[in-house]
């Protein structure tokens, strides 16, 4: 079972949000630039494919070279080998098509991204790879198992979970659940030191173009002042419940 | 060169959300000067849909989409939009919708945009404003496809009434085994209960609840208001709660009119994740918690003392306003 994990380089969930250059960019000073969760939910459970199954896994990320310590950090975690795609990454689309080059290339049986990033949040990049790669896709997977050529997974709907069985090449967009958080692992000194010597291979880009471009952003405006309600006083928030906010 | 919408339906009936992208494609065709074409599949109440502006239903009926199915029902809804010759195509963000976009924009050769929470500008590039960052930011994006593909968030429109004489179409579409590379063996939903994503009202508790002995309370309040229940991340990380429930940046975003935060103590992450939602209530004992900046009522209280007491007027007030 050959196993590619894509990774996105995020900045981590307690970041200032602040942009630069005119609201065209996100302003990356000061902040840490992490595996992005989903990511790593789902390259945790690769690494249990890898102890208990015998898979070997890759890792993959298309940026710059600031992408590099990201990826390094899931060679740590237990990553065989690593590939940066030596592009910026500009939208969902291109993305797609730089990683679904990756893993038909490589011939892999799994892939197993993030339902969406943390930063932009366009959740589509796993589901476009599948169809581009002709393969199976299962999305807001919260479990996952093989045996043989068959994949048995378990998807969150609106208020439930269904059941899937289905068969390689599979794409997964996955999520917490596919591990815990407590499996989790934190790279240990000896795992920093092997993933020195693990080859991190950058590739070329297709170039494939862009569908669309994040043009300027903008922060929610300041909120007012929380209304304060007595706790002896509820049928007042009841009041402002029913009649300001019509909320009930 | 009709404006596309997937109106999605479960158990035979149009969901709320249906009639929410229902009122937003009838918004893009009012400005591009165009009708509006909605797509349901195993659906039998569609004609209210022209209560929204609808124009032509393409209904579908056919027994091997029982079951959600992405590549299938992305399939169908390119047939539909080449059928059509449709420039727009508008879905909702239900778990299903997501699920089915990415593929949906690959089949068409069309630019999605996610999240959108408002209607595009049309000239200035077709122009969609979105959360990025977890909702902590907006962002407008262009599309520069010649089809577009758009995914509305939950609650980010709402409903426009608009009379129109909706006809109906049947619409047969051709799938192959491709499609279905995919097998459902087992569904697993809580019928009597909202979901999170369908709530108007979501009831959510934290750490401050002390143990998950405790919850009986915060589901009663969530019965009383026919609300949903969730969590904050601590809560299902202890496993007093199932991951379903954990609402936040890692957990699932909430869109809903009023969000009761119940012993949270409002973490970025958290709130970033709930800040979609229109009123925000919190109760908590600590006056100094960082969700009283975010929200718009507050309790400073004991929970243990307020939700009960807040159960009893609520269960008065409904009484009286049945």
């Amino acid at each position: 079972m050959k196993i590619l994990v894509c990774i996105s380089h995020v900045p981590d969930t307690t970041s200032k949000i602040n942009f630069t250059d005119n609201d065209t960019k996100f302003d990356t000073s000061g902040v840490q630039f992490v595996i992005n969760p989903n990511d790593e939910f789902g390259l945790t459970r690769a690494m249990w494919f890898k102890e208990k199954q015998g898979a070997s896994v890759d890792v993959v990320t298309v940026g710059g070279k600031d992408t590099e310590p990201t990826i390094r950090k899931a060679l740590a975690i237990g990553a065989d080998t690593a590939i940066r795609v030596d592009t910026e990454a500009l939208d969902g689309f291109q993305v797609a098509k730089e990683l679904a080059k990756v893993a038909k290339d490589g011939e892999y049986d799994l892939v197993i991204a993030g339902r969406e990033s943390i930063d932009y949040n366009g959740g589509m990049v796993p589901g476009m790879m599948a169809k581009m790669m002709n393969a199976n896709f299962v999305n807001t997977c919260v479990s996952l198992d093989i045996d043989g050529d068959k994949a048995t997974a378990v998807r969150e709907i609106d208020g439930g979970k269904e059941k899937i069985t289905t068969t390689f090449p599979l794409v997964i967009g996955g999520q917490k659940g596919l591990v815990e958080e407590s499996d989790l692992k934190i790279p240990n000194m000896r795992g920093i030191m092997m993933a020195r010597k693990k080859p991190l291979n950058v590739v070329e880009p297709v170039a494939a173009d862009t569908h669309t471009k994040a043009e300027i952003f903008r922060k929610p405006a300041p909120k007012g002042d929380v209304k304060l309600v007595d706790a002896d006083n509820l049928d007042k928030l009841i009041d402002l419940l029913h009649n300001e906010a019509k909320a009930i | 060169m009709s404006i596309l919408v997937y109106t999605e339906s479960e158990n035979g009936k149009l969901k709320k959300t249906a009639f929410e992208v229902a009122s937003y494609a009838k918004g893009i065709a009012e400005l591009m000067n165009t009708s509006v074409t909605a797509v349901s599949i195993n659906a039998s109440d569609v004609e209210e849909l022209g209560n929204y502006g609808v124009d032509k239903i393409l209904k579908v009926d056919n027994d091997k989409l029982s079951k959600f199915n992405a590549d299938a029902y992305a399939e169908v809804l390119t047939q539909a939009a080449k059928k059509e010759e449709s420039k727009v195509v508008v879905l909702s963000q239900s778990a299903n919708a997501k699920y089915l976009a990415p593929i949906l924009s690959v089949n068409l050769d069309a630019g999605y945009a996610s999240n959108a929470v408002k209607l595009p500008i049309i000239e200035d590039n077709f122009t969609v404003e979105r959360t990025a960052f977890t909702n902590k930011a907006f962002n407008q994006t262009s599309i520069s496809t010649d089809v577009k593909v758009i995914g509305l968030s939950n609650n980010a429109y709402g409903l426009k009434e608009n009379e129109s004489s909706a006809t109906v179409e049947d619409f047969t579409v051709e799938l192959s085994d491709d499609n279905f590379g995919i097998q459902v063996e087992s569904v697993d939903k809580n019928t009597d209960k909202v979901s999170i994503a369908d709530a108007e009202v979501v009831v959510s508790a934290g750490r401050g609840m002390k143990g998950p002995d405790n919850w009986d309370m915060i589901e009663e309040l969530a019965d009383v208001l026919g609300a949903a229940t969730a969590c904050s991340k601590p809560v299902s990380d202890m496993g007093w709660r199932p991951h379903s429930e954990h609402v936040g940046q890692t957990g699932k975003p909430v869109a809903a009119n009023l969000y009761i935060a119940i012993g949270i103590s409002g973490a970025i992450q958290h709130l970033a994740g709930i800040s979609a939602s229109k009123n925000k209530v919190v109760i908590n004992n600590d006056p100094e918690a960082p969700f009283f900046k975010a929200a718009d009522y507050g309790v400073v209280g004991d929970a243990f003392e307020v939700v009960p007491q807040l159960i009893e007027k609520l269960k008065e007030f409904k009484a009286n306003n049945s």
